[in-house]
């Protein structure tokens, strides 16, 4: 597949296309130029890193977004082995926005929820652009008490604009179906791992993140409300996202010093869809060590850890009432 | 114009303004949003701000509500001691802290809950209202944590636990610690739950968003003050979404019961009444007199 580049990584796209050039070139020349191709090479990685040194907030919520980013179902298949899609609330549908099955991780068996985007138009709107309806948070909910009744640890991966607002989604109770899932979630007895894999927008990324590992990809968000959503509310201008994104504290470092997720997973140079492979190798780790870390605690210490640290969330000061 | 406002159809802006009209001290008269009749003040306190010609529920500040809800003896309030901090420094084109004081000044609350314990009708409770007028009802850490402690004081004392929503959703100068507030004050009704003691959950105009899309519709019962709004994503945010035209009473508290949302539509002139009742039957106590 050929990378699409984003706006800032231009220099990057440019060069990148001259090595194609050369390459092309080389193939039907006498000469051997295969030095410069690699010297090129060797520049072209090192323009990467400078750039994404210093992404700001906003190009990072641009890859969070990146159409070849990896998605649940791209990890499944490399994280995981034996994995049995389930599908439907029992209730209404089976929302596509959200997969989810029984799976093994390095062979323990596990449940395995994720909210899923589509690549292509076709797929996307398949997908919903990964936004669910009620259904959706059902199903998860649904699989979230299977796997309590059986023991399996639930591993999600969050990855979403936000709940979908439509008409069909409000007559469903989409309200209803977050809430319900975040009350669950806080007493479920079996270990939950979260993972923000890209966007983490909104309540509808809650939904299935309330857990007792809270990771983050490092080029994915994690955010109240969408920059752009945030702009033009308190802005009165969606152009002004860069700075809602700065603003707001949406990046996984920032999130981390503030106390709100637990743990950053590393992507490969130039962000997770230069090499899904890679990527996937890496959250495998982290996944691995966040399964260890909760596998060693019992039910009710599990519980009172998720408890405390749901109760812990929060920024105030307390001053004696006048 | 506030984010809120911004946020809300047209038809709601103009209820909207007109209340901010029909509360200045100084009106005598004012004209119900929804009928146009001219009401008298004294009549509309009187009649719990319903309007007594069409029936259309004004909203109410949060102490107000408090006090039509509770008996008037042995109140007290908890965690009027958690106060708002600028954790990230926002800034949009106010400052955080400048919106707070005018919130403050405006409203004289400290931030947009106010939770009493007390009784209804001698039986003891613990109840949260949101303050609309505050900041929009929005949702901040000040808000989960008076919520949470309000939750815990149920507990605690073995006491039905009531909150009455008005809320636009989380407070985004709070960033995702906002949006925590959803999985925290959740979650504290679990353990009201474990103890067995009821949670009922009354939905005012406007209940939408992060407010909604949490602690709202986890009542074990769910009440609606009748024509409120309530929702989770916007009716603005949703027409420009799927491009087209809402349906007449779409989100308001009887499109609500029709899809099999909420328990039920009570006026708030019998609220104190229905809410005692619901009570006594879930804790199997006598009929109240």
């Amino acid at each position: 597949m050929k990378t699409s580049f984003l706006d800032f990584e231009q220099p990057i796209a440019d060069l990148e296309a001259k090595i194609e050039e050369l390459r092309f070139v080389q193939d039907d020349s006498a000469v051997d130029i295969s030095e410069e191709i690699s010297r090129l090479e060797k520049k072209s990685a090192q323009l990467a890193k400078d750039i994404y040194a210093k992404l700001t907030p906003w190009q990072i919520s641009q890859l969070a977004r990146h159409p070849q980013r990896p998605y649940t179902l791209d990890y499944t298949g490399r994280i995981f082995t034996d994995f049995e899609e389930l599908h439907g609330d029992r209730a209404f549908a089976d929302d596509r926005a959200i997969v989810g099955g029984l799976a093994r991780f390095n062979g323990q068996p596990v449940m395995v929820i994720g909210h899923q985007k589509g690549r292509d138009t076709k797929e996307k709107i398949y997908r919903n652009f990964g936004m669910p309806r009620p259904e959706g948070y059902r199903k998860a909910l649904r699989l979230m008490k299977l796997a309590e009744k059986f023991g399996l640890p639930v591993m999600t991966f969050v990855d979403t604009p936000g709940a979908y607002p439509g008409i069909d989604a409000e007559e469903r109770g989409q309200s209803e179906a977050i809430g319900r899932n975040l009350y669950v979630m806080a007493e479920l007895k079996v270990p939950i791992i979260v993972t923000i894999i890209g966007e983490g927008g909104s309540g509808g990324a809650l939904a299935i993140a309330v857990g007792d590992i809270v990771q983050m990809l490092q080029y994915s968000t994690y955010s109240v409300i969408s920059p752009e959503g945030c702009a033009s509310i308190l802005w009165k201008s969606a152009e002004k996202a860069p700075e809602a994104a700065e603003t707001m504290g949406i990046t996984a470092p920032r999130l981390k010093t503030l106390g709100l997720i637990d743990k950053i997973v590393s992507e490969p140079l130039g962000g997770a869809h230069r090499d899904h492979a890679a990527m996937a190798q890496n959250l495998r780790k982290a996944l691995q060590d966040a399964l260890k870390h909760v596998s060693g605690l019992s039910t009710s210490e599990l519980l009172a850890a998720r408890y405390e640290r749901l109760m812990s969330y929060g920024r105030f000061k307390e001053q004696p009432v006048k | 114009m506030s984010w809120l406002t911004k946020l809300l159809p047209p038809k709601i802006k103009r209820e909207q303004g007109a209340q901010r009209r029909s509360s200045l001290p100084e009106g005598l008269w004012s004209k119900c949003p929804s009928c146009e009749a001219v009401l008298y003040a004294t009549d509309l306190e009187k009649n719990l701000q319903v309007c007594p010609k069409c029936g259309h529920h004004h909203r109410l500040r949060a102490r107000q509500r408090l006090d039509m809800l509770l008996d008037p003896e042995g109140r007290f309030e908890i965690g009027a001691e958690v106060l708002p901090v600028d954790s990230l420094k926002f800034k949009d084109s106010k400052r955080y802290p400048d919106r707070l004081m005018e919130a403050n000044a405006a409203t004289d609350e400290s931030d947009s809950l106010v939770v009493m314990q007390g009784a209804i009708k001698t039986m003891p409770v613990v109840a949260a209202a949101f303050e609309f007028e505050f900041m929009g009802g929005s949702m901040g850490s000040v808000l989960g944590e008076r919520f949470v402690r309000g939750v815990q004081t149920a507990v605690d004392n073995g006491q039905p636990f009531i909150s009455i929503a008005a809320s636009g959703g989380a407070r985004m100068q709070e960033g995702l610690f906002s949006l925590m507030q959803m999985a925290k004050t959740t979650a504290a009704l679990t353990k009201l739950s474990e103890a067995g003691l009821p949670y009922i959950s009354l939905l005012t105009d406007p209940t939408m968003g992060g407010v909604s899309a949490s602690f709202a519709f986890v009542g074990d019962v769910v009440i609606a003050e009748p024509g409120a709004l309530i929702g989770f994503a916007g009716p603005r945010v949703i027409e420009q979404t799927v491009r087209e035209t809402l349906p007449a009473g779409f989100q308001r508290s009887e499109f609500l019961l029709e899809k099999g949302a909420i328990d039920l539509i009570v006026d708030r002139r019998e609220l104190r009444d229905k809410v005692a009742q619901l009570l006594a039957l879930l804790q199997k106590l006598p009929a109240a007199a």
